[in-house]
């Protein structure tokens, strides 16, 4: 018998062969992370768990623990903000300076060479700045000033200019440049053309933008914590070296309301600003 | 006197004042302005101690101990295994979590008007609380029943964005045009059988795209869990740092950077190529 | 299957308790076998009228049985396992974009099929000649292997109906399966389903908005307007007085083209907003 012409898929054995590979690529990978879920319920590991996590229960609930908490909760959220205002101090200059839509060489064609190695330049600075995590500035800031909430302050306002400046770069050079370049071809200074003709139509999703990385920045603070940034993490990570299981659930229950908090805040302070 | 408004004599209209008690804008943003002073006056932050030459001296030193970076050999082939670490994990990380997201998002979505959902409520409130614990919170809780390595750091990435992605998955369910479905639920085809014939086939696209973009997000995160202990180029940078071999950290650092901006370029590009 | 209603009045599932039927008490028996055609203006209840047979619509009032069978008073196995015996094709082709035509053909036959069957016929097509042998009796064969967006309506709406030579029913209930179709490709398809619906013995209602069509190709006529039935005759008692009653609200739809199919618009991507 002769097969039919649409007896046989003709996308079979690409599919056989993509699962095929993607079984063979999985292999090594499964090696490389030593991933062996197995472990997880040898005798040693299931003791421990079980043990830590009984331990969750009852939460801690103390007086004295929970004003601890709600202190060290506050800090986080002040490491935050005092981060993004940094952030802020960075990074509006760095946009300022940095965004092609103030250059008064690029009006009549091409930006002269001095302004634009400049502007690359800080650019290049920005893409530095966010590139290296967080984490990793508040590593090095721990060595520099100490544990404490000023290596969690400043490891945000770095990476955090960074991100601000290249989005706020983003939003202002995809705007409506009509009014901005008329300002100055009149001959309005870089700054009033800023104020006068930039800010207004961009206002909103600046805010917006800006009130959206704060949430970001308090999930970010607690996990500086970790490193001895001050702050929630801190006292998280302290209770988990000590196995103290009632101490982090209460505080992975706080944390878990404090992003939903910051996430209700940042959604309702975006539309209302927006 | 008369009485009728002379363009002389009468004042123009003030604009109105900078801050009215019945604007709510201008009550939110006296709010975080308040609110930004409060962070900053509590918080006993120290910067004169970063700007006392004493601290520049110290600033100096550390920064001139990163030079000569450590590119031996032997270093180098520890790094490079640390960097194919890291990529591992942020791998399949993304992959189990796209299978988990997947599969938490069915119960997490309103299939059709008709469909009671009783389960959407639950599902989300799991997915919000994977998702609002971090990858480096997962991570350091994991470490507890996985032990030290990558193998906790999977895992911890795998939790994390199980709940980003469920909940992406879920509204696009919930997006999905219901015409396919309602034609095959009139037929009697059981819930299973109508998401794998008419739903999943239309979000496909969808769960390609967000597990992607992830991934990318994954491989940063992935740079630096091993903080805590969680396997990848993290857990080389903890180590060489705590024992202070700083020719060695600035190694990783730069293997750290590049990764992450070999990845916003391949990202870059991809996203140029797919909108192209 | 034998049809027999009384008094039957639905809603929409979207319109509220309190606003009137789509459907109002209509009263009709169909035997088995039979070929129905519903004819009406738009908006006269048609599609509401083949929801409720195709018991995805609970009626509102009145009563509707499926063999003698009540179906809301079965327990939901049962009633799933009679929605079974039925095939309703929606007047816009219920296919996901991005699925395969062969797949989409098949899925006709998914409530005959296991669950795990269906599983495996998405990997390899599990019954490739009859998907083709259907297609082919809509002059669709070369597209077997073709994805659905990739399709023109007209295609597509046809693909829809060659899904009911798979359906394992034995009521078929068919919503303006012309209205995508140029005069060819339309004779054939309703020459198709008439006589395969006759081979097989099963009973065809289709609602039609082409008058000529149904007069020619239907023994029996149902005339709707408003949602009430105003006349259940023979084709040849059908008289050109009733037509125009039937139309007097939208007389430019008598002889007129049917209305464009508007193909739902793809859902919209939530934004996704990440922190890295």
């Amino acid at each position: 018998m002769t097969a039919h012409p649409a007896t046989r898929d003709p996308a079979w054995m690409p599919r056989v062969f993509w699962t095929l590979a993607a079984v063979v690529m999985l292999y090594p990978l499964l090696v490389a992370t030593e991933f062996k879920p197995w472990l997880l319920f040898d005798e040693q590991s299931r003791k421990s768990t079980l043990r830590f996590l009984a331990d969750f229960f009852p939460l801690v609930a103390s007086g004295e623990f929970l004003i601890m908490v709600a202190k060290e909760t506050w800090r986080t959220v002040a490491i935050a903000t005092a981060g993004i205002a940094l952030a802020l101090v960075l990074a509006i200059p760095l946009t300022l300076l940095s965004t092609r839509v103030l250059s008064i060489s690029a009006l009549s064609g091409r930006m002269a060479a001095l302004p634009f190695v400049l502007r690359q330049t800080l650019r290049m600075a920005l893409v530095v700045l966010r590139s290296v995590p967080e984490l990793v500035w508040a590593l090095i800031f721990v060595r520099v000033v100490g544990l404490g909430p000023t290596a969690g302050v400043l490891a945000i306002a770095l990476t955090y200019a960074g991100m601000l400046g290249k989005v706020y770069g983003e939003i202002l050079e995809s705007s409506e440049t009509h009014a901005s370049a008329t300002l100055l071809r009149n001959g309005a200074g870089r700054l009033q053309t800023f104020f006068y003709g930039i800010l207004p139509q961009n206002a909103a999703e600046l805010t917006s933008y800006t009130v959206y990385r704060w949430e970001c920045a308090i999930r970010s603070s607690v996990v500086l914590g970790f490193v001895g940034a001050g702050g929630l993490g801190q006292q998280m990570d302290n209770s988990m070296k000590m196995f103290n299981g009632g101490e982090v659930a209460t505080m992975l229950l706080v944390f878990i309301a404090l992003v939903a908090l910051a996430d209700a805040a940042s959604a309702w302070l975006r539309k209302e600003l927006g | 006197m008369d009485s009728r408004p002379d363009a002389n004599t009468t004042a123009p209209p003030l604009p109105p004042a900078l801050f009215d008690a019945r604007c709510r804008a201008c009550w939110m943003v006296a709010g975080l302005v308040l609110l930004t002073i409060a962070s900053f006056w509590s918080l006993d932050l120290d910067f004169a101690a970063l700007f006392s030459a004493d601290s520049r001296q110290s600033m100096l030193r550390f920064v001139s101990e990163f030079f000569p970076p450590d590119f031996s050999a032997p270093f180098m082939k520890k790094v490079a295994i640390g960097t194919l670490e890291t990529l591992a994990m942020s791998l399949l990380g993304t992959v189990i979590a796209a299978v988990w997201g997947l599969l938490l998002a069915l119960p997490a979505a309103r299939t059709h008007a008709g469909d009671a959902a009783l389960a959407r409520t639950p599902t989300r409130l799991v997915l919000n609380a994977l998702r609002s614990i971090p990858e480096l919170v997962w991570a350091a809780l994991l470490l507890i029943s996985a032990g030290l390595g990558p193998f906790a750091g999977t895992l911890a990435l795998a939790f994390h964005t199980t709940g980003v992605l469920g909940r992406l998955f879920a509204e696009a369910i919930e997006n999905a045009d219901p015409a396919p479905a309602f034609a095959l639920r009139a037929q009697g085809v059981g819930p299973v059988r109508v998401f794998l014939y008419t739903t999943l086939p239309q979000i496909l696209p969808q769960v390609m795209s967000y597990s992607l973009y992830r991934w990318e997000n994954n491989i940063r995160a992935a740079a630096v869990l091993g903080v805590v202990g969680a396997g990848g180029l993290g857990q080389l940078l903890a180590f060489h740092m705590g024992l202070f071999h700083m020719g060695k950290t600035a190694t990783i650092l730069m293997a750290m950077i590049a990764l992450v901006a070999l990845v916003d370029i391949a990202s870059y590009l991809a996203r140029r190529w797919m909108t192209r | 299957m034998r049809i027999f209603a009384e008094r039957l009045s639905a809603r929409h599932p979207a319109a509220k308790a309190d606003a009137p039927p789509a459907l109002a008490e209509a009263s009709f028996t169909i035997e088995p076998g039979e070929q129905v055609a519903i004819i009406g203006a738009s908006g006269a209840g048609k599609t509401t009228l083949l929801h409720a047979l195709a018991c995805a619509l609970p009626p509102a009032a009145g009563t509707v049985t499926l063999d003698g069978v009540a179906p809301w008073q079965l327990p939901r196995a049962e009633l799933q396992r009679l929605r079974g015996q039925l095939f309703l094709a929606p007047q816009v082709p219920p296919l996901p974009p991005r699925q395969r035509v062969v797949t989409a053909v098949l899925a006709g036959r998914l409530p005959a099929l296991g669950f795990w069957k269906s599983v495996a016929s998405l990997f390899y097509p599990y019954d490739i000649p009859a998907a083709h042998h259907a297609l082919t009796a809509f002059d669709l064969a070369e597209k077997i292997f073709e994805r659905v967006d990739r399709l023109s309506g007209g295609e597509r709406q046809r693909v829809g109906l060659a899904r009911a030579l798979l359906a394992p029913a034995s009521l078929w209930l068919v919503d303006e399966p012309l209205s995508a179709l140029d005069p060819r490709r339309a004779e054939l398809a309703i020459t198709t389903l008439t006589g395969q619906a006759r081979e097989r013995g099963v009973t065809l209602v289709t609602t039609l908005h082409q008058v000529d069509v149904a007069l020619t190709r239907y023994q029996r006529i149902i005339g709707l307007a408003n949602g009430k039935l105003t006349f259940d005759l023979p084709a040849k008692d059908v008289t050109r007085e009733m037509l125009e009653r039937l139309y007097a609200e939208h007389p430019e739809e008598l002889g007129g083209p049917a209305p464009e199919l508007i193909d739902p618009v793809p859902a919209k991507q939530p934004a996704v907003m990440h922190c890295r």
